[in-house]
């Protein structure tokens, strides 16, 4: 064996590793991109029940550099972690609507026994400020008469509040 | 550099080429020929246009808007460079972000207005720089411990490692960054480099789309 044959073999060797190395860091892109992807399609489709993890304090922006192996693994890591909570988050409001429906559904069947109870429909996982209510048909007399009913409030509020009742012409 | 109302693409230094091969650089040129000054008022049909824009973007798109192909392209390539999206937003993302905050998408400026059209309208940002303060062609690599932003004495110095925007002597802007304040276009511009950042998963028509959105505001006579 010459002398600078294992030169050529250290070449190839390290030749290698860089390849390996340049493999892993395209398969971590590939994994972050995944999970990215991930994390946002959450995010738009459950707001605003399951807003975006937020940075924490302190949490460098980062500068836009070429990252290396640990780096990129680092970035993985946390985003794994993230769509891990994010899930774990939307098994629980998932199980949260399904038990507002069926409060709901009970609250239908049997609106007597669930007198004044209020629901509102961003429990059920809709959007709007609309509540639904067991309340007392015609007021007072349903109320002694025991005449309860399922009823859904009208909505948001209005942004310059409800429409005054005072005749344009009276005095302030 | 592109001329003749064409883009080119920019040169990437190997290692960028490598790491990043979905980066791309357009780069065009446009001769400023408005009577208006660049960084003053822009003119009604542009105020027009960004009237429009404000109503096509809602608060239920600016939520689902992360999950459009092209601006979830940019998050995910902001992760690929160690950037964190949520507090460094992808350009189409901070403004829509300004555009719910202020109620509207609000004009600063001819040449603001012009690109902040274009990155609505197609997602891809783009950046202009005075073309009489760009020596060759643009393109990315890695800055130098140590280099200047930009040519000036005063600029300030870059930690080595950083992406930038860099012509044949020195870096001009950080990649989707501070652009080298000597090298911004002024009021007396007029020619233009503007160049679009284009990652992968956006395709060329957008990056192309969005510096002739540029040009043909910016060559209107």
């Amino acid at each position: 064996m010459s002398h600078y044959e294992p030169q050529v073999i250290d070449r190839d060797a390290q030749e290698d590793r860089e390849i390996g190395e340049r493999a892993a860091r395209a398969s971590l892109r590939a994994q972050i991109a995944r999970l990215e992807r991930e994390r946002s399609a959450i995010v738009a489709e459950r707001f605003p029940h399951i807003p975006a993890p937020v940075a924490m304090p302190g949490h460098l922006a980062g500068a836009p550099t070429l990252l290396d192996l640990g780096e990129l693994e680092r970035v993985r890591d946390r985003l794994a972690a993230d769509a891990q909570e994010l899930h774990a988050r939307v098994a629980e409001r998932v199980e949260h609507e399904r038990r507002a429906r069926e409060q709901l559904r009970r609250m239908e069947l049997e609106p007597g026994r669930y007198r004044f109870v209020r629901l509102p429909v961003k429990d059920l996982g809709q959007g709007g400020c609309g509540v639904w209510e067991v309340r007392p048909r015609l007021g007072l007399i349903g109320m002694l008469a025991g005449w309860w009913q399922l009823t859904l409030s009208s909505g948001c509020p209005l942004a310059r509040g409800s429409r005054s009742t005072r005749d344009p012409g009276s005095p302030r | 550099m592109s001329d003749g109302g064409e883009s080119a693409l920019g040169w990437r230094a190997r290692e960028v080429e490598e790491e990043l091969p979905g980066l791309q650089l357009l780069v065009g040129e446009v001769q400023y020929t408005r009577r208006q000054s660049l960084t003053g008022g822009s003119p009604p049909e542009i105020r027009q246009r960004l009237r429009e824009l404000s109503n096509r973007f809602r608060g239920a798109r600016a939520v689902a808007i992360r999950r459009e192909p092209v601006p979830a392209a940019y998050r995910v390539f902001f992760r690929h460079i160690g950037l964190e999206p949520d507090v460094v937003r992808t350009p189409i993302e901070a403004a829509v972000l300004e555009r719910m905050l202020r109620g509207g998408f609000l004009t600063r400026g001819l040449l603001e207005d012009v690109l902040l059209i274009a990155l609505v309208d197609t997602g891809v940002p783009v950046w202009a720089l005075d073309a009489e303060s760009v020596e060759g062609q643009l393109g990315i690599r890695s800055s130098r411990e140590g280099e200047r932003l930009g040519r000036c004495e005063q600029a300030s110095a870059l930690p080595g490692g950083r992406l930038v925007v860099a012509d044949a002597s020195a870096a001009l802007a950080i990649l989707f960054g501070e652009l080298a304040p000597a090298h911004r276009p002024s009021a007396r511009t007029r020619r233009l480099v503007l160049f679009a950042v284009q990652v992968a998963g956006v395709p060329t028509l957008y990056a192309e789309e969005a510096l002739w959105t540029c040009r043909a505001a910016l060559e209107q006579a």
